[in-house]
């Protein structure tokens, strides 16, 4: 019998708000919430703009147990999780334990706590580094801590590749789902704003050095030149639609559809990059023919380079200007794991809603033959949605989500 | 030298301090005689809050010295012990 992998719960956290109601309510109308850095004085630094999430106070949402021991990445990825529990409306122990399980996707892993455990270590000696710094920085951490707190012992993980992270990882998780795993989450969260994770980031080479946050992430405008990191991301519960459907869930947000990775090819080779094929694989995971998607997802590099890339294979797929292309995280910066998962959040809310969220600040360049939802929300009849991510070193993932009423 | 006193009131806040409490405990209440486990706290914790005391007292625990002491009493009463060696080697 086939399995049908559905979306029934969505924790969320972004510099455009916490949980889904706050998220959505900023998204849907395009509200830029990029600024200047104030988790640490960047002012020396050649980057200042980020998507903060701001407002966000540890102790009002965890145990005291939890704090010294996580860093911020952490601490929002769990009370994502606790969120998205309760949007599912599923009290974790009512689930067997071993049918429950996290792959959660992750960059950068915990730098803040890193940072100042290294901090301590030079200044007054490794007597004084937590003994929580073996696993606070780790990539897995957030798939663990999920476990424990909420008693999940079946399938569970961690992808990393970058942003095409954030959708591996939900790919992952739906395999677990169609092995019989009853509740899977999935998602990533990294929250890497303060200076050992921002030079890391600086030295990437694609940030944005503009101080004007209206004018710093700009992909497919002519004025394109880096982008503006954030911090945050999103935890789905993904079910079966049977079990979801036995247990009588409110929410059943959309499936997962469909799935393609790929690599791209030894960079000077002059083979096509793989984005094209990932979305070709997507589709037809999915068996969905090109016209029917309603709106696409773009992973919204902000580098001219990157963005020609992207632009030339969503045209090769949909046509000139054939299909609705919008990029939500204009608002709030790239998330990097975090990013795929907040963008399948934002397109089973534009199915439901009917409307597409604007790409922020942007003005189309004329050198891309895109449709690009700029400037305002555009209502649309949305079924079937398709989100694309790019994880820096050649990964391309794409998945395709669609309504299931 | 004069003699230190390590107290219960020197344990609750560096066990705060470095583990924080679980949900439903209260370090404030009679947690003499419960064990470490049954308070919320597994060996990382356990290992921080040895470090810490180690740090604030400039003693050197041995490692086995939560096995051997598994509840608060049984601990305070061991970092006495060292602290007394501190002034009368």
């Amino acid at each position: 019998m086939s399995v049908k992998t559905v979306i029934t719960g969505i924790g969320v956290a972004t510099a455009n708000g916490l949980g889904v109601d706050e998220f959505w309510a900023a998204t849907r109308v395009g509200k830029n919430a990029i600024g200047r850095v104030t988790r640490f004085d960047a002012s020396s630094y050649p980057a200042r703009l980020a998507g903060e999430v701001r407002g966000f106070e540890v102790s009002e949402h965890l145990p005291s147990r939890l704090i010294p021991q996580t860093d911020r990445m952490t601490q929002l990825a769990l009370v994502a999780a606790d969120c998205a529990f309760e949007d599912a409306g599923v009290e974790p122990g009512n689930i067997p334990e071993f049918d429950m399980g996290v792959v959660t996707a992750s960059t950068s892993g915990g730098f803040e706590f890193g940072q100042n455990e290294l901090k301590k270590l030079w200044s007054q000696g490794s007597q004084y580094v937590s003994a929580y710094q073996s696993f606070a920085w780790f990539y897995a951490v957030n798939s663990g801590q999920i476990s424990i707190r909420n008693g999940m012992k079946g399938p569970s993980g961690v992808v990393v590749s970058d942003h095409a992270g954030g959708l591996d990882a939900i790919a992952q998780a739906r395999r677990q789902i169609r092995k019989g795993s009853k509740l899977i989450f999935s998602g990533g969260f990294d929250a890497s704003i303060c200076p050992w994770g921002w030079v890391a980031q600086v030295a990437g080479g694609r940030l944005s050095t503009s101080d004007e946050p209206d004018r710093a992430y700009l992909p497919f405008d002519a004025a394109a030149n880096g982008y503006v990191p954030g911090e945050g991301g999103a935890l789905l519960i993904l079910e079966d639609i049977r079990t979801a459907r036995e247990r009588g869930a409110e929410n059943i947000y959309g499936e997962v559809a469909g799935y393609g990775a790929t690599f791209d090819p030894k960079p000077g080779s002059g083979r096509e990059p793989g984005l094209r094929r990932a979305i070709a694989v997507a589709l037809a995971d999915a068996g969905v023919e090109a016209g029917e998607v309603d709106v696409v997802f773009a992973d919204a590099a902000g580098s001219p380079d990157l963005d020609r890339q992207e632009a030339d294979a969503i045209t090769a797929v949909f046509g000139p200007s054939g299909v609705p292309v919008t990029a939500p995280k204009t608002m709030i910066g790239r998330l990097y794991s975090g990013a795929a998962p907040v963008d399948v959040v934002s397109a089973v809310l534009a199915i439901r809603e009917g409307l597409i969220p604007p790409t922020t600040n942007v003005e189309l360049s004329p050198e891309y033959d895109l449709d690009l939802v700029t400037g305002q929300p555009r209502t649309a009849s949305v079924r079937t949605a398709l989100v694309l991510a790019r994880g820096v070193g050649g990964f391309n993932s794409a998945v395709v989500v669609r309504a299931t009423g | 030298m004069s003699e230190q006193e390590f107290t219960i009131t020197d344990l609750t806040r560096i066990l705060l301090e470095g583990a924080g409490a679980g949900e439903g405990i209260d370090l404030g209440g009679d947690i003499l005689d419960t064990d470490f486990e049954e308070l919320g706290y597994e060996s990382l914790a356990l290992l921080e809050t040895g470090g810490r005391i180690e740090r604030e007292y400039g003693i050197s625990l041995d490692d086995d010295i939560f096995t051997d002491h598994r509840t608060p009493r049984a601990l305070v009463a061991a970092i006495n012990g060292y602290l007394k060696e501190l002034v009368a080697p």
